[in-house]
């Protein structure tokens, strides 16, 4: 019997990769697409690396699908947009080695700033998307995906979701298929995408889709179960399973290939049930088509194009059924916050007491945006902050921005906000800009970069040193500060924002949960000296709470030993304790 | 035998993965199907997590739907009230008597509600422990979930040994002796 293990689905979807012969693997960190990369450099006969940005990542696997290899490239969906300039145009080119795009969605936004549908992008680049099911099918499928890019000469997409890449289930292993590179071919007409060779090559898109509209139909991963024919559902992806659950009788087509449809067998299915409904989360990519086709069905009429669905969603809205279940208590809201000892906090209480506006970006330093902080006005998308900050001094003038800094993470900088700073530097920007220095990449749990001088595969390398980066463009003024030191801090941002000249502070300190383990001091407060004023709460520790007196309690299970709280103290009542 | 269906809830970074990944391999080692749902990301930062353990015969979807939850682990009071509604009538809540205030707390726009566990008790069957206690009398508090698993273990199906073998293979090596104390404290309460 084949070994079964437990896998997440992004450990499956690196598993199936692996198995199919991939070489090469480049990506840029982003949840829910992260443990793709974290697990597929376990292997060794596979290369893999985080790219600066997911247009790089999406270049190198192409690159490497030209030279021969089988190559993969995972992104959430978010970083597909950064990724659609290469993506439009290798729909064109094609592959000599197989190519896959994972694109992973996060519908209930767990942790984006979007709740996109990877599946517009893929029409609109008119590339094949498989969506598996569950981890063992996410391993299935990639596999699939391979021998497609290479039978039909294109580049192609596995969707994913949150709930899917985050979710464990039983995986069959199998072993690695050992491959040579193919061949390479010098072609011109094929990998040179001036507009004649375009022409030629938009030609053998439109073919392919319809070749594949048609095979489509018999792929193994198309799947009708036929039950009760006065209900029929399509669907794919997660929301099969919830199908399942609620609707046990029901007759299923169960869609492996979501672009192109598969047309003929959904137009076979519809005809022998009585009722169809299409369960699809997000947007109605399937169902719209399906209705363009003359088919009666429905779907968004009773189902959200928000969030996640569940079974108890469909058993409402498409059953009708009314369910017994208690409501939700009222509970206070416990949005995600800054850690203890988080550099950021420090950062933003100055920012704060400085009464200045900060453009802000993606990462865990978008929570500067929330109470008690609540300096961060902007975030847009990664690179963003820099940017906008120079959109609206060109708005306002040099006197406006003077109130306002960019605030940025060094991976963040790394991925697209270097392109930005040099926007300032040509076009004679004012204003200051923070790149908060923690040395990883927080958010998604903590990965190298450019900047850190460690690769995924853990080979040490030259850092990229900002310093030099930033003086190397021609930014006039650049400096370093450490994000503990308040007072140091407050004095840098006062004097640089008054210039008339672009200017950058490295805000230096690395994140408290990478080298938790090496804690050797915390706080705690001399209950004889505080005086209940409240200073030390107001950048809004959690390991900081007020007793029944007023007085304040640190969390010794909590506290990373920052000291921010014993520098806001005016009366010293915070003391260093050796752990 | 019917899906089981077990929920981990608390604050991001109190260590609900670790303990999810336990339950997932105590099932798979006793044959089952197994499914669970994580939650990774920026809810991980000090934020409501929620994880989800399902294991039976066969098993469809990874999460668990309200009104469907065996087990209730909740490693903090707060998040035990958020989502006791997903218990079945018959379920029960496994509660670490601890309270960490959510940020609205701190800083004043809304309140942390008195009795949570007392008035929880009215409608399910709780079981309540401070683990952080005892996690400090272990020498380390930062295992207090562990015993948080070992009482709820009691309510489950298998074999004390079998609890120990999981353990020992899913904890980081450095942490076997601790993490296995930690369980059998609570798996004897």
């Amino acid at each position: 019997m084949a070994e079964k293990k437990i896998m997440l689905g992004n450990e499956a979807i690196a598993r199936g990769a692996w198995e199919a012969g991939v070489t090469v693997s480049a990506a840029y960190p982003g949840t829910p697409s992260t443990e793709i990369s974290e697990s597929i450099v376990k292997y060794e006969e596979v290369y893999a690396e985080w790219s600066p940005n997911e247009k790089v990542a999406m270049e190198v696997a192409i690159g490497a699908s030209m030279a021969g290899a089988r190559a993969l490239a995972s992104m959430k969906h978010v970083g597909v947009n950064v990724a659609s300039d290469p993506l439009y145009t290798v729909s064109y080119i094609g592959v000599n080695g197989g190519l896959v795009l994972v694109a992973a969605d996060d519908p209930g936004l767990y942790s984006s700033q979007n709740e996109q549908d990877s599946r517009a992008v893929a029409r609109a680049a008119k590339i094949p998307v498989l969506e598996p099911s569950d981890s063992n099918e996410a391993k299935e499928f990639i596999k699939f995906a391979y021998d497609l890019s290479e039978k039909y000469d294109t580049p192609v997409m596995l969707r994913t979701t949150t709930r899917l890449s985050h979710s464990q289930g039983l995986v069959n292993l199998e072993d690695r298929i050992a491959l040579e590179p193919k061949p390479y071919e010098k072609n011109f007409r094929k990998n040179v995408m001036m507009p004649g060779n375009a022409k030629f090559r938009h030609l053998h898109v439109e073919a392919r889709e319809k070749q594949m509209a048609e095979d489509g139909c018999a792929f193994p991963i198309n799947r009708v179960e036929m039950r009760d024919t006065k209900v029929g559902v399509i669907t794919s992806g997660i929301p099969y399973q919830y199908v399942r659950e609620a609707m046990p009788d029901a007759s299923v087509l169960k869609l492996g290939l979501v672009n192109p449809l598969p047309k003929q067998l959904i137009l076979d299915f519809a005809k022998k049930v009585d009722t169809l409904y299409i369960v699809e989360e997000l947007d109605p990519i399937i169902e719209e088509q399906v209705k363009s086709w003359g088919v009666a069905c429905k779907g968004k009429e009773l189902l959200t194009v928000q969030g996640e669905y569940s079974a108890n969603m469909l058993r409402e809205k498409l059953l009708g059924q009314t369910l017994d279940l208690e409501s939700p208590a009222a509970a206070p809201q416990r949005p995600p916050i800054l850690c203890p000892g988080c550099p950021h906090r420090s950062t933003f209480y100055a920012i704060q007491r400085l009464g200045l506006h900060a453009a802000g970006d993606i990462g865990c330093y978008t929570l500067g945006a929330v109470a008690p902080l609540s300096v961060v006005d902007t975030t847009v998308c990664m690179g963003s902050s820099i940017s906008t900050l120079h959109g609206m001094e060109k708005a306002r003038g040099k006197e406006y921005v003077k109130n306002w800094v960019a605030t940025i993470g060094d991976s963040t900088f790394m991925h697209t906000g270097v392109n930005s700073l040099m926007n300032m530097v040509y076009n004679q920007a004012t204003g200051t800009v923070l790149i908060l220095d923690n040395s990883t990449t927080g958010m998604t749990g903590h990965q190298d970069h450019a900047g850190t001088g460690k690769t995924l595969k853990g080979d040490i390398v030259n850092a990229i040193d900002v310093t030099k980066l930033c003086e190397g463009m021609g930014v006039p003024n650049v400096r370093t500060v450490s994000a503990f030191d308040v007072k140091a801090l407050m004095a840098a941002i006062k004097e640089e924002v008054t210039k008339d000249e672009l200017s950058v502070i490295i805000v230096k300190a690395p994140c408290a949960l990478l080298n938790k383990a090496k804690i050797t001091m915390q706080y705690k407060v001399n209950p004889d000296a505080c005086r209940a004023c409240g200073s030390c709460m107001k950048p809004g520790c959690p390991a900081m709470t007020k007793g029944a007196d007023g007085k304040v309690v640190i969390n010794d299970t909590m506290c990373n030993g920052c000291g921010l709280c014993a520098q806001l103290c005016p009366f010293g009542a915070i003391e260093k304790v050796e752990v | 035998m019917d899906t089981k269906n077990i929920m981990i809830v608390g604050v991001g970074g109190q260590g609900t993965l670790l303990t999810s990944r336990i339950l997932g391999g105590i099932a798979r080692e006793a044959g089952y199907d197994v499914k669970l749902s994580e939650v990774h990301g920026m809810a991980q930062r000090g934020g409501s997590v929620v994880t989800f353990v399902r294991y039976g015969n066969s098993v469809a979807e990874p999460i668990v739907e309200e009104g469907c939850a065996d087990v209730l682990i909740a490693f903090e009071r707060l998040e035990a009230l958020r989502y006791a509604h997903f218990l079945k009538k018959d379920g029960v809540l496994i509660a670490n008597d601890q309270r960490i205030d959510p940020m609205p707390v701190v800083i004043g726009a809304a309140e942390y509600p008195d009795n949570i566990l007392e008035n929880l008790e009215k409608k399910y069957k709780v079981l309540k422990i401070d683990a952080m206690s005892e996690a400090k009398k272990l020498g380390n508090a930062r295992a207090f979930n562990t015993i948080v698993l070992g009482m709820a273990a009691k309510h489950m199906d298998f074999p004390k040994e079998q609890w120990i073998t999981v353990i020992e293979k899913t904890v980081p090596p450095k942490t076997i002796e601790l993490n296995t104390k930690a369980f059998l404290v609570g798996y004897e309460m």
